[in-house]
């Protein structure tokens, strides 16, 4: 196997490990919050409006964790600067 | 497939090359330009105003009241970088359903330059407010130990904000553009209107969160003062 297809083959592993990993804790994180902050709406429902506030910029900083892990994923998938290098390499 | 917008240059301008996303950051930043000029030149206080007066009205009464509740300061003088903040991202966000538009702040360069100009605007917010001395002294608190993380914090939190846009925006352009791909038709649509929700979402987290770090740095001194009263009722 050369290094081209060795190359490849990790980073499309890689990119699929990345997000799939990457997801399983924000995920329970923000069903937690979420699943939180209804039981706290159900007991004030005056307070609806802070609550739901704090919780969307809560949810934001807690899914951006999950977002860095794509932003990983599709950089290896579409702008993946090793294989561009090897691409290079291979052509010139 | 391009994943930003800064890969399609569009003309040279001399030796400046001039990308699709300069092209629409300009155009938007003429829209919001032209528009508030328009309606702002024919202001009347009667009982019929225009409805786009009326747009612009519950626009800026509503992010007034967002900042008051958020900081719980006079919103008066954080609604003019906050509001700017809010009405770029989340128009840019909107006109992702005029096809051939691509947000801008679907590229990192644009998301980057919004978070440095928080990252400028907090010291700057938080200097007017406290002065010099009161302002530095709060990276020493609780202990000047802390010095290293409360730095880190500023870097990483700035990192985090052009990011977090970055991703959410180029995400929703990616995957309209792989379903178009694989389902044509139906479902690419419902993926787009879940972008716009998203987008104006992100928009409103992002002026939340700016606002939430200048109020925190502009509130020291009120925290402060406060713990002191109380330390002197405390002695007498």
């Amino acid at each position: 196997m050369d290094s081209l297809t060795l190359t490849a083959m990790v980073s499309i592993i890689t990119a699929g490990l990345t997000i799939a990993i990457g997801s399983i804790a924000p995920a329970l994180g923000e069903g937690r919050a979420v699943a939180q902050a209804l039981a706290s709406i159900a007991q004030q429902p005056d307070s609806t409006g802070t609550i739901t506030r704090t919780l969307f910029v809560g949810l934001a900083m807690i899914e951006s964790t999950a977002i860095y892990c794509f932003v990983v994923t599709l950089i290896l998938l579409f702008a993946n600067p090793f294989w561009d290098e090897m691409l290079r390499r291979a052509g010139g | 497939m391009n994943i930003s917008p800064d890969e399609i240059v569009l003309w040279h301008l001399g030796a400046l090359p001039v990308n699709a996303t300069l092209l629409f950051t300009w155009l938007v930043m003429a829209l919001l330009t032209l528009v508030s000029w328009l309606v702002t030149r024919r202001l009347s206080t009667d009982a019929g105003i225009s409805p786009w007066q009326n747009l612009l009205e519950v626009l800026v009464e509503g992010m007034h009241s967002q900042i008051r509740e958020v900081s719980r300061q006079d919103p008066g003088e954080y609604l003019p970088f906050i509001g700017t903040l809010f009405l770029f991202i989340g128009v840019s966000s909107l006109l992702a359903v005029v096809p051939g538009f691509r947000p801008p702040t679907g590229s990192l360069s644009t998301t980057t330059a919004l978070a440095i100009c928080v990252l400028v605007a907090v010291p700057l917010f938080g200097i007017a407010r406290e002065g010099v001395r009161t302002y530095l002294r709060q990276y020493l608190r609780p202990t000047p130990l802390m010095l290293p993380f409360n730095l880190l914090g500023e870097i990483s939190r700035t990192v985090a904000l052009a990011v977090r846009l970055y991703g959410n925006i180029m995400s929703g352009t990616i995957i309209a553009g792989i379903l178009l791909s694989l389902a044509p038709f139906f479902f690419p649509v419902l993926m787009q209107l879940l972008g716009l929700v998203t987008g104006l979402i992100q928009a409103y987290i992002f002026a939340v969160l700016a606002m939430v770090y200048i109020a925190s740095a502009a509130s020291v001194h009120v925290q402060r003062e406060a713990g002191d009263t109380g330390n002197d009722d405390r002695a007498s």
